[in-house]
């Protein structure tokens, strides 16, 4: 109880709450703008949050996240674009009923229902996270190797339709991943006589490169032509809201828990949670057919799901180390860099700032209400901003935040050039995510299996000794058939329906 | 928002030493100081740095700049301190690792290229075991260490760290091979403790205050500390020397120095600025909430003791056959 007032003094400090509004007004501003997604305002966000005491970095990161999701669904309703990918699943239907003339009964089930689904979620993640880390103290590094690796696999199993891709990308995060000192057997690797590279790749310009430059890459053409057609006028946000909502409350609380929990799955975040509720509330729905046509009950389940797995993904990051979404990779590197190392221990040894975060996290979703009725009455303004001014204003930000950590040239070179790589790659339809999930894993599993290897003089069996060990492992095995198993099958139907045509 | 800017802060420092050649020190210092830190922003020794630089600037009454000059287990930055200008205006904050690289074949460089100022920080290392193995001393763990060679695993750093040097010496000094004990490599402190409590190694090496949770919670016993006498925030547990006989003080440090040549008033009046940091209450309350053991050597106590260290670990690093 003690830890918890503390935690209360903690965040009602005026420079967190400060921190809190602005990171929010952040997220507002980068959602709203169809393309600039979550993730890359969290990696913007990042070079700032250096300069500041932990608990304001990570509740920046939290409140500009969490507003970026809901500030995405605005331009999907107003232009049919959608603001952030995890606005994707119901854009359609916001647009359709704002042409229906309940423009703002749509954003404003929205904006609801992301509250109430991100309160969820964090109800959840400040429930179960402790509970998971009891059981989580008696991991050892052999349970460490299983739970990595299962979280690598994921991230390819649910990366997209070509799981082969998937694994292509992760592959090469897995080599980003490699370069520098080897943290078990202190081996130097790829660093080609650059003696900077031998703390590895900081993660940061990898980030902004794969997040940040790829996008402002694949933009580019917009430049210059005024893209974005002017946004209507927004009335009576509010009107019905609530009605609708308490129509819907079952579509609200299941997708509430559903979103958590694909959120705390490796790879997984608020996109994918958002589609499957979609397609669930579609389902289990008694009116299936009103789908599609400006039917609210699908953006009610979609939009309490999305934020509802910004918290889910916590859950894993806090308790394990291992991110559940590319936001939270960063949230990890983030806590390492202050002296927190996420695990199970950091529930006692960082009560007091875990339940801050926590804290932090309803305050972001509260503030979701004010603020997001203020984006929805300024968005004709923010989807004015000219490309032309907008995208050397971003490049700025990333080329100062790649610099500014470790005050090197070098970093903003391989930021340029990641960002390069994954233009390329995003253009070929490989999913970007599984690449970035390999830079955060790829030494945890690398280095629970060297542990794994001294402890047991090289006896691979090792890992199956542990009866946790044993059953996260054939797990594992389990996803890495499916993957195969998956790409096999699409492969011979991509063969057959070449033959048919 | 600024950001250090380093080219145009170094091309401004050697264009203003350049025209104050032959000036005299006695209104040192004129202009804002660098002080480089060679591990990363956001870190610990990054948090003491930023704290330390922010109490110099009021000593000083000129800006203290933290410059991150991070790479290659701490190299780059402790190789750019000693290439410095000895005038004063840029410092370092010195970690232990500066003993070891030379010994390891990392980098030539050693105490003997630095100018020390002050050591402001000093945390010796413990003997930690998880609260189920049974081992209720150090005697006896001892023991069973020297009866069953090969047996037993220890963590808490990578290879050649300050703390791995430390136990590894300890082993060392009671008669031990240090090598029966094979070294499981963690990432600090916290994941080792986690391996110890869930039964994956049976000694953790970390600082008191890193162990202090998992010791409240009753998943791990600590057995000694290395120091010269009980610390005082944790009087319950023993000096290794009360047990054994032979004093070992030994853990991880930081401090303050210059590059090689430094001028003596310069060095007296930076050393007498940080003593007066150290001393204020604000650095005694931060360092305490963050961990931080402190401990006070002016400029000469500070290069004894880090001859004493750094011979230290040239037999330890041998021992283990860790030099390249």
């Amino acid at each position: 109880m003690a830890e918890l007032q503390q935690a209360v003094a903690m965040v009602f400090a005026w420079d967190v709450l400060a921190v809190i509004v602005g990171a929010s007004l952040f997220g507002l501003f980068i959602g709203a703008i169809p393309g600039l997604t979550a993730t890359m305002a969290t990696a913007l966000l990042v070079p700032v949050t250096f300069f500041m005491e932990p608990l304001p970095a990570i509740s920046a990161i939290v409140a500009a996240t969490a507003m970026a999701i809901v500030a995405g669904d605005i331009p999907g309703a107003l232009l049919r674009i959608p603001g952030t990918p995890a606005s994707a699943a119901y854009t359609d239907e916001a647009y359709l009923m704002g042409r229906q003339g309940k423009i703002g009964q749509a954003l404003g089930v929205n904006l609801a229902c992301s509250v109430v689904g991100g309160i969820i979620g964090v109800g959840i993640l400040a429930f179960f996270a402790p509970l998971v880390a009891d059981f989580a103290i008696q991991f050892t590094s052999d349970e460490y190797f299983w739970l990595a690796l299962l979280g690598l696999s994921c991230a390819v199993l649910v990366s997209g339709a070509d799981a082969l891709k998937g694994a292509i990308s992760m592959v090469l995060g897995l080599l980003i991943a490699m370069v520098g000192m080897d943290s078990v057997s202190g081996q130097i690797r790829f660093i080609f006589g650059i003696p900077e590279l031998m703390s590895g790749i900081s993660i940061l310009p990898v980030l902004i490169g794969l997040f940040a430059v790829a996008e402002l890459l694949r933009r580019l053409p917009e430049i210059g032509r005024t893209s974005l057609p002017p946004a209507p006028h927004v009335a009576k946000p509010f009107n019905g809201v609530g009605r609708l909502m308490w129509q819907y409350k079952g579509g609200v609380a299941r997708s509430g828990l559903l979103g958590t929990l694909i959120g705390a799955l490796p790879g997984a975040g608020a996109d994918i949670a958002s589609w499957i509720s979609y397609a669930l509330s579609r389902k289990l729905s008694r009116t299936p057919e009103k789908f599609g046509t400006g039917h609210p009950e699908g953006l009610v389940a979609a939009s309490s799901a999305n934020n509802a797995a910004l918290s889910g993904a916590y859950v894993p990051a806090l308790v394990f180390g291992i991110p559940g979404d590319t936001i939270t990779a960063i949230i990890i590197g983030v806590l390492m860099m202050k002296g927190v190392t996420p695990g199970p221990d950091v529930f006692t040894t960082d009560a007091t700032l875990v339940n801050a975060i926590f804290l932090a996290f309803l305050i972001a979703n509260l503030l979701l209400l004010p603020l997001g009725f203020l984006a929805v009455r300024g968005a004709r303004h923010i989807l004015s901003v000219p490309a032309s001014v907008l995208y050397p204003l971003i490049l700025l930000f990333c080329i100062v935040g790649a610099y500014a950590t470790n005050n090197s040239m070098l970093d903003i070179w391989l930021m340029l050039g990641l960002g390069l790589i994954a233009y390329f790659m995003v253009e070929n339809d490989f999913p970007i995510g599984p690449m970035i999930l390999a830079v955060i894993l790829g030494p945890v599993v690398e280095s629970n299996f060297m542990r794994s290897m001294i402890k047991s003089n090289g006896e691979l069996l090792v890992l199956f000794d542990r009866p946790i060990a044993a059953v996260l492992g054939s797990l594992a095995i389990l996803v890495w058939l499916a993957i195969i198993g998956s790409s096999l099958w699409s492969a011979r139907r991509a063969r057959s329906s070449t033959v048919s045509t | 928002m600024t950001f250090p800017n380093k080219p145009l802060a170094l091309s401004v420092g050697l264009l203003t030493a350049a025209l104050s050649v032959g000036a005299a020190q006695a209104d040192f210092p004129e202009k804002p100081i660098q002080l480089i830190v060679p591990w990363s922003a956001g870190g610990g020794t990054d948090a003491v740095a930023r704290q330390l630089a922010s109490g110099l600037e009021q000593e000083l009454g000129q800006t203290v700049n933290v410059v991150n000059r991070t790479g290659g287990a701490g190299v780059v930055g402790h190789t750019a301190m000693t290439m410095a200008d000895p005038n004063g205006y840029t410092l370092g904050l010195v970690t232990a690792e500066i003993t070891t690289y030379r010994h390891i074949g990392t980098a030539p460089i050693s105490y003997e290229d630095l100018s020390p100022i002050a050591m402001i920080n000093l945390d010796s290392a413990a003997f930690n075991v998880s609260a189920d193995s049974g081992w209720e001393s150090l005697d006896a763990a001892l023991e069973d260490i020297k009866a069953n060679p090969n047996d037993y695993t220890v963590s808490g750093s990578s290879p050649g760290a300050a703390y791995h040097l430390a136990f590894a010496g300890f082993l060392n000094q009671q008669g031990i091979d240090p090598n029966t004990v094979a070294l499981v490599p963690s990432e600090g402190a916290a994941p080792g403790l986690q391996e110890l409590a869930a039964d994956g190694v049976d000694f953790v090496f970390s600082s008191l205050p890193e162990s202090e949770s998992m010791r409240s919670s009753g998943r791990v016993d600590t057995l000694a500390v290395f120091a010269d006498e009980r610390l005082e925030a944790f009087p319950d547990i023993p000096t290794s020397e009360e047990v054994t006989g032979d004093p070992w003080a030994a853990g991880t440090w930081r401090g303050l120095v210059g590059p090689e040549g430094l001028p003596d008033d310069v060095v007296a009046r930076l050393a007498e600025a940080t003593q007066k940091v150290y001393e204020s209450e604000d650095f005694q309350t931060f360092m305490a909430n963050r961990g931080f053991g402190t401990a006070w050597r002016g400029p000469d106590a500070f290069g004894e003791f880090m001859a004493e260290a750094d011979a230290n670990n040239a037999e330890i690093i041998d021992k283990l056959g860790l030099a390249e």
